[in-house]
């Protein structure tokens, strides 16, 4: 057995998953490194001008050619923005050299299957911090347990079925809060940042601060099962028991959209990174993709004969990945909605989850399954690696940036040791598992600055960068639609009143009627005189022809 | 009546006495200031006609016949000068000339407003002095001696003459500090393509006569380029005495590749054969002649006309003995420390050697090749005697590089003969039994020093010998890899229940865990049982249903405009006939095509999202002709989410840059138009002219401010 994993990771980049795959990098680092290189490393130049020609990761969309007759000023607008795109392209590549760090993996021996190890063999095996991030919470009394993740790594809501519901920092297993709410809890959400969470209890949707104080009873939300948190709009997304799809804006608090999805309980719930839609699964096997700006579902595709009982997508946006009664586990294309490959699992998954690399893990029964070189078009065959636990099990995630995924089941919460799920390198200037109160404090400011609204959610998230070729009728109609009246709309012939009898009814109405249908006789008259031109024309064209029999010397005749 | 009108003239004069029209003056006399009021109008009525002048032309006699003449043809000519244009004419033609000259001094404006507006960036003040370092001219100019002690300071400067003005940049220097001149850089550029073009049509010329297979044209060639090289050589000494040494040194090295390699050694295949018919055959002997003395002139070595002092270090250099810089052969395979004796032995080897050269004089000048071979011959088997035959190869190779070089090295290699002879014959006398206890001793100490253990036979023989510690130390990892065996190492507990929980899974693990997945064929069972299962909800055929209910509700209805009852009979449940459903149903123009057109499976919703239609772009801005070129000159974007910092800054640096507090004069003719000349080159009188001009103008500007087109942030 050969594990390899668990960084010290101190640099800090990665490349960033939302809306385009770009890197960023910050500018200290930057600085730290050149002056390194250039003492360390003499020919950092020949290592640099292997990106010279940026390869095709770091491509944003395709380069524009310079048509044959273009106008001066344009050939100069096309070229200024090609040489700015390729410089920006070639710098970039030129950074990827400050992403050092490299996933871990498990290797078994010689004819030794990677799933037959077992997790305290994985444990001893690695150093003694890494081995302490395989750990058991034995939780039996409140119930089969959900949980989630911060963005950071850092720490862990769990939530119990009964109510329990605890937030710890769970690498120093510093234990923040702990309460019970005393009611059914069916779902927990970490918020932005670790200072606030959302627990969907039994009727509303409360929010909770880090030391369990409550904070907001919402109670427009009301009978929620499951919560998905859009960190880049702000926007808390719920799916209720009651059908309704639901957006709360944290950053102001305010209901963005609600949608009656007309599709019955909404259980099965997930988010797509790449463009902040939700996925929701449905007791009659099908899977709908949602904005807050549609009141019906941008995609419904049919993936299961049962009904969908788990969802995931992968970072990219790229993959989906469904679980249904049907026993089946299905990978999607979901740039082209279609299916990649589907296979069979006896017991069936209940809960799914994508790591930030791409592994797969799936609760069958009281086992965890994690699946390797799932996304692709070769289909699966073994697990990579298999976890028992005893109880069913509520809940999976994985926690980003280590190799950990997180078990909540019946008996309680279980941390367990993935080798190779985890991404190495992270983009410090996004999330930092490292970051010091000041530096929250700042990338919080940052993140509300930079919010995306939601009016920006769709399908292509590239969609603001495109021109809008909609015809004037259909914008002024959307326009008209929006205002609820028509602003260019002219105002109705209203006569005026006349002294003297002049303003009886039939006056007025005699007045209308020699202003009525201006506009249209106005067409009429164009017509008209239109024809009557083309008519001419052609009459001389026929004139033409008539006379068309000359000799050939006519042509020099004036 | 009379006298009243008398009385009324006589009034009248009196007024006309009193208020004269025009005052009647007369000069009087000359005087310095004239009054432009007294000059008269006398006769202003009256024409002068030309008569008039000619009069007194006739009458002068100093006026030539000829102007006489010219004047009464003119006299006789009744032709009318021609009428001066009218006022609008005129002004038309004023304000032609005008316009051109105008356009031609504001046009020499329009090329830097065009590269202004081009420009990525404008910084003004423009012309802003530049940051760099100042010249030392620059900075002394506005300063003036004052101190006494300044002035005795600058005297004493003066008076030797020192440099006090030099720049600390150079004109050139200063030149490149400011940026290359579109022109510049032009000229630079042709200049560099000509040089370009040139290298490629020689080394193309080289390639070319590289090919030609000709032995012969190579060697006339080869012979021409010498003559050609020792002339300039000749010459080369006389004027570049330091490129006269740079091509010695590459004789040198020549030289010493020759040296080097068995070129013109004659101990090849062909000059062996050669050998064997050199008795018989002259063109033979011949050709090896030829390439003995195509050795000696390349071993040769030059003679350089130089100072004493070169000449005696080289000596010096020469008497060295070659074997000094050979890798030195073990004497006493025992003992590396034992070296250095040859210098006892010198005088015997000095005797041989004077021997040899007696011999080599000896032999006839007819059979000097052969037998210079056959001597060759001697010394390489002398050689080989003492010679390991593995390394015979390369040491031949070597001691035939000596054999072909002069005397010296030829002495060297007896020299060294000899002293391996020597050695042996020492070894012999020490294994004889000639020395003493002692040095016994010595020897095996020192031997037993040497003695490292390399295999297990040397440790057995060691055995006794060596102490028991040393074979301990292997044993100890072995008896630790016995204990690992026997007992697996402890483990730490990480965990609350760990026993217990462990021992249970790692049984569980195995048997569960191995064949999860199954394909899709191999479970036809458990398919048709979860069909059955599933039998009440047919979820595929709601799907379908719901699909064909959306499409249906894309499609755009048909608009029936048939009116019932008209032009037959109307009623309740009567259908309208045929061709008024023809006629007046309208059906419009089917919508593209559905997105999931191919996908039964997926329902892509065809609304448009009207959301993002107010934060997109709705018309083309100017200079792009299709929507493709606009998108693809944004899609790069520009925040630092996405960019490196020096990208960012890059990209969203200001149009215009202006300095806290600077007056921004309006541009100057000149600024534009030096920078121009002096990017011409050679252009003196033009810069002359432009400041000549300058100087006349003085301080009146044209301030043309408005015409720069400052492009506003």
């Amino acid at each position: 057995m050969l594990v390899f994993g668990f960084w010290t990771t101190k640099i800090c980049n990665t490349r960033n998953c939302f809306n385009k795959i770009v890197l960023i990098a910050l500018f200290s680092l930057t600085f730290h490194c050149n002056g390194f290189a250039s003492i360390v490393c003499p020919d950092l130049k020949k290592i640099l001008t292997k990106f010279d020609s940026p390869s095709r990761w770091f491509m944003l969309g395709k380069k524009c050619k310079v048509p044959a007759g273009a106008r001066e000023r344009l050939k100069e607008a096309i070229a200024i923005s090609e040489a700015m795109s390729e410089h920006a392209q070639k710098q970039a590549a030129r950074y990827d050299l400050l992403l050092p760090e490299d996933a871990g993996f498990l290797e078994g021996d010689e004819d030794e299957d990677t799933n037959t190890i077992s997790q305290a063999d994985i444990a001893d095996a690695v150093d003694i911090t890494s081995g302490s991030k395989y750990f058991n919470l034995h939780l039996s009394q409140f119930g089969p347990y959900r949980l989630d993740y911060s963005r950071t790594g850092r720490n862990l809501l769990v939530g119990g079925k009964k109510g329990h519901v605890a937030c710890i920092d769970w690498q120093t297993k510093d234990l923040k809060c702990e309460m019970n709410v005393m009611e059914t809890v069916n779902d927990v959400k970490w918020l932005h940042t670790e200072a606030m969470f959302a627990v969907a209890q039994k009727r509303w949707l409360y929010i909770y601060d880090s030391k369990g104080v409550e904070l907001h009873c919402v109670k427009k939300f009301n009978d929620v099962l499951r919560m998905q948190f859009l960190p880049y709009h702000f926007l808390l997304a719920t799916a209720s028991a009651t059908g309704f799809l639901q957006y709360l804006d944290v950053s102001i608090g305010k209901e963005v959209a609600a949608i009656c999805t007309k599709m019955g309980r909404l259980d099965v719930m997930a988010q797509n990174p790449h463009n902040a839609v939700i996925h929701l699964g449905h007791p009659n096997g099908t899977v709908s993709l949602w904005s807050p700006n549609q009141k019906e579902s941008l995609v419904k595709m049919l993936c299961h004969r049962g009904a969908v009982r788990s969802l995931a997508v992968d970072k990219t946006g790229t993959y989906m990945v469904t679980s249904g009664l049907d026993r089946k586990l299905k990978v999607y294309d979901i740039r082209a909605f279609k299916p990649l490959h589907s296979c069979f699992l006896p017991a069936g998954a209940s809960c799914l989850s994508l790591s930030q690399r791409g592994l797969l893990s799936a609760a069958t029964g009281e086992i965890v399954q994690v699946y390797q070189n799932v996304l692709g078009s070769n289909p699966v065959s073994k697990p990579y690696m298999a976890h028992r636990l005893r109880g069913q099990i509520w809940g999976l995630a994985y926690c980003p940036f280590e190799d950990v995924l997180g078990i909540g089941h019946g008996e309680g919460f279980t941390s367990m040791i993935v080798p190779g799920a985890g991404e190495p390198n992270f983009d410090a200037l996004d999330t930092n598992p490292y970051r010091s109160h000041k530096q929250r404090q700042e990338w919080e400011v940052k993140a509300l600055l930079e919010k995306v609204q939601p009016e920006l959610i769709g399908l292509d998230p590239g969609q603001l960068s495109k021109v809008d070729q909609a015809s004037f009728e259909q914008r002024h109609k959307e326009q008209i639609e929006a205002l609820g009246f028509d602003p260019l709309a002219k105002d109705k012939f209203k006569p005026r009143t006349k002294k003297k009898g002049r303003s009886s009814a039939g006056a007025i109405e005699k007045r209308k009627r020699k202003v009525a249908h201006e506009d249209q006789r106005d067409e009429i008259r164009q017509s008209v005189q239109e024809r009557t031109e083309r008519e001419k024309e052609l009459k001389e064209k026929s004139n033409e022809k008539k006379l068309g029999n000359k000799s050939t010397l006519d042509r020099f005749r004036k | 009546m009379q006298n009243e009108n008398l009385v009324q003239i006589s009034f009248f004069n009196q007024l006309m006495l009193v208020h004269p029209r025009k005052k009647q003056n007369e000069r009087s006399e000359a005087s310095v200031q004239v009054s432009e009021y007294f000059v008269n109008a006398e006769g202003t009525g009256d024409k002068v006609n030309l008569s008039d002048l000619l009069g007194t032309v006739e009458k002068t006699s100093g006026a030539s016949n000829k102007t006489k003449k010219q004047l009464r043809n003119l006299q006789s000519s009744k032709e009318t000068l021609e009428l001066p244009l009218n006022k609008q004419q005129t002004e038309k033609i004023q304000r032609g000339i005008a316009y051109e000259k105008t356009t031609a001094e504001v046009s020499c404006w329009k090329n830097i407003i065009l590269q202004n507006q081009k420009a990525e960036q404008m910084v003004f003040p423009l012309n802003q002095e530049s940051s760099g370092p100042k010249r030392v001219e620059q900075v002394v100019a506005g300063w003036k001696v004052q101190t006494p002690l300044e002035q005795e300071i600058f005297r004493l400067l003066h008076g030797s003459r020192q440099p006090v003005n030099d720049p600390v940049l150079t004109p050139v220097e200063e030149q490149s500090l400011k940026a290359m001149s579109l022109e510049e850089a032009k000229i630079r550029r042709a200049e560099l393509q000509k040089a370009r073009a040139l290298q490629s049509y020689y080394e193309a010329k080289a390639k070319r006569e590289k090919k030609i297979k000709s032995k012969k044209y190579h060697k006339v060639q080869n012979k021409a380029k010498r003559k050609d090289f020792l002339k300039q050589f000749d010459e080369m000494v006389k004027t570049n005495p330091e490129g006269a040494l740079e091509e010695l040194k590459k004789m040198e090295l020549s030289r010493m590749e020759e040296r080097m390699s068995l070129k013109h050694q004659n101990s090849g295949k062909w000059a062996k054969s050669k050998a064997i018919m050199a008795k018989y055959d002259d063109s033979a002997r011949k050709a090896m002649q030829e390439q003995l003395q195509m050795n000696k002139d390349l071993t040769q070595k030059m003679v350089v006309p130089s100072d004493d002092e070169h000449e005696s270090i080289e000596e010096g250099l020469e008497t060295v003995p070659d074997f000094v810089n050979d890798p030195e052969t073990v004497i006493d395979p025992v003992n590396p420390w034992m070296r250095g004796q040859l210098t006892h032995e010198e005088p015997e080897v000095s005797c041989v050697t004077a021997e040899e050269v007696q011999t080599a004089e000896e032999e006839n000048e007819e059979e000097e090749i052969i037998g210079e071979f056959e001597r060759k011959r001697k010394l390489r088997q002398a050689d080989e005697e003492d010679l390991i035959p593995t390394e015979e190869e390369r040491k031949k190779t070597q001691e035939e590089d000596e054999d072909e070089e002069e005397d010296v090295s030829e002495f060297n290699t007896l020299f060294r003969l000899m002293r391996s002879e020597k050695t042996r014959e020492g070894s012999n006398q020490t294994r004889g039994g000639l020395n003493t206890a002692g040095e016994e001793d010595e020897e095996g100490l020192l031997s037993e020093g040497q003695i490292r253990v390399r295999s297990i036979e040397d440790l057995e023989v060691l055995d006794e010998v060596v102490e028991p510690r040393a074979i301990e130390e292997p044993s100890a990892p072995q008896t630790a890899a016995a204990e690992a065996t026997s007992e697996p190492p402890h483990k730490k507990k990480r965990e609350i229940n760990l026993k217990e929980v462990l021992t249970k899974e790692a049984k569980a693990v195995r048997l569960p865990f191995l064949p999860t997945v199954v394909d899709e064929e191999e479970r036809d069972e458990q398919i048709s049982i979860i069909k059955e299962a599933f039998a009440g909800d047919d979820v595929i055929s709601d799907f379908i249903k719901d699909k064909s209910r959306q499409e249906a509700a894309g499609r755009p209805a048909v608009v029936d405009l048939t009116l019932p009852g008209w032009g037959e009979w109307g009623g309740v449940g009567l259908k309208p006939p045929r061709w008024k459903r023809k006629r007046f149903r309208i059906k419009t123009a089917p919508p593209p095509p559905r997105q999931d057109q191919k996908l039964p499976d997926v329902i892509i919703s065809e609304k448009r999202t009207a959301s993002v239609a107010s934060h997109q772009v709705s018309q083309l801005p100017f200079p792009f002709q299709n929507t493709a070129q606009f998108e693809s000159s944004i899609r790069t974007p520009i925040g630092s989410t996405w960019n490196t910092q020096t990208v960012v800054k890059n990209m969203t640096k200001p149009k215009v840059v202006t300095k806290l507090g600077a007056i921004i004069e309006p541009m100057v003719k000149e600024d534009f138009i030096k920078s121009k000349t002096t990017a011409a080159g050679g252009k003196g009188a033009a810069i002359m002219l432009g400041e000549n001009r300058r100087a006349k103008e003085g301080t009146k500007r044209t301030k043309i401010l408005a015409l720069t087109e400052l492009p506003t942030a």
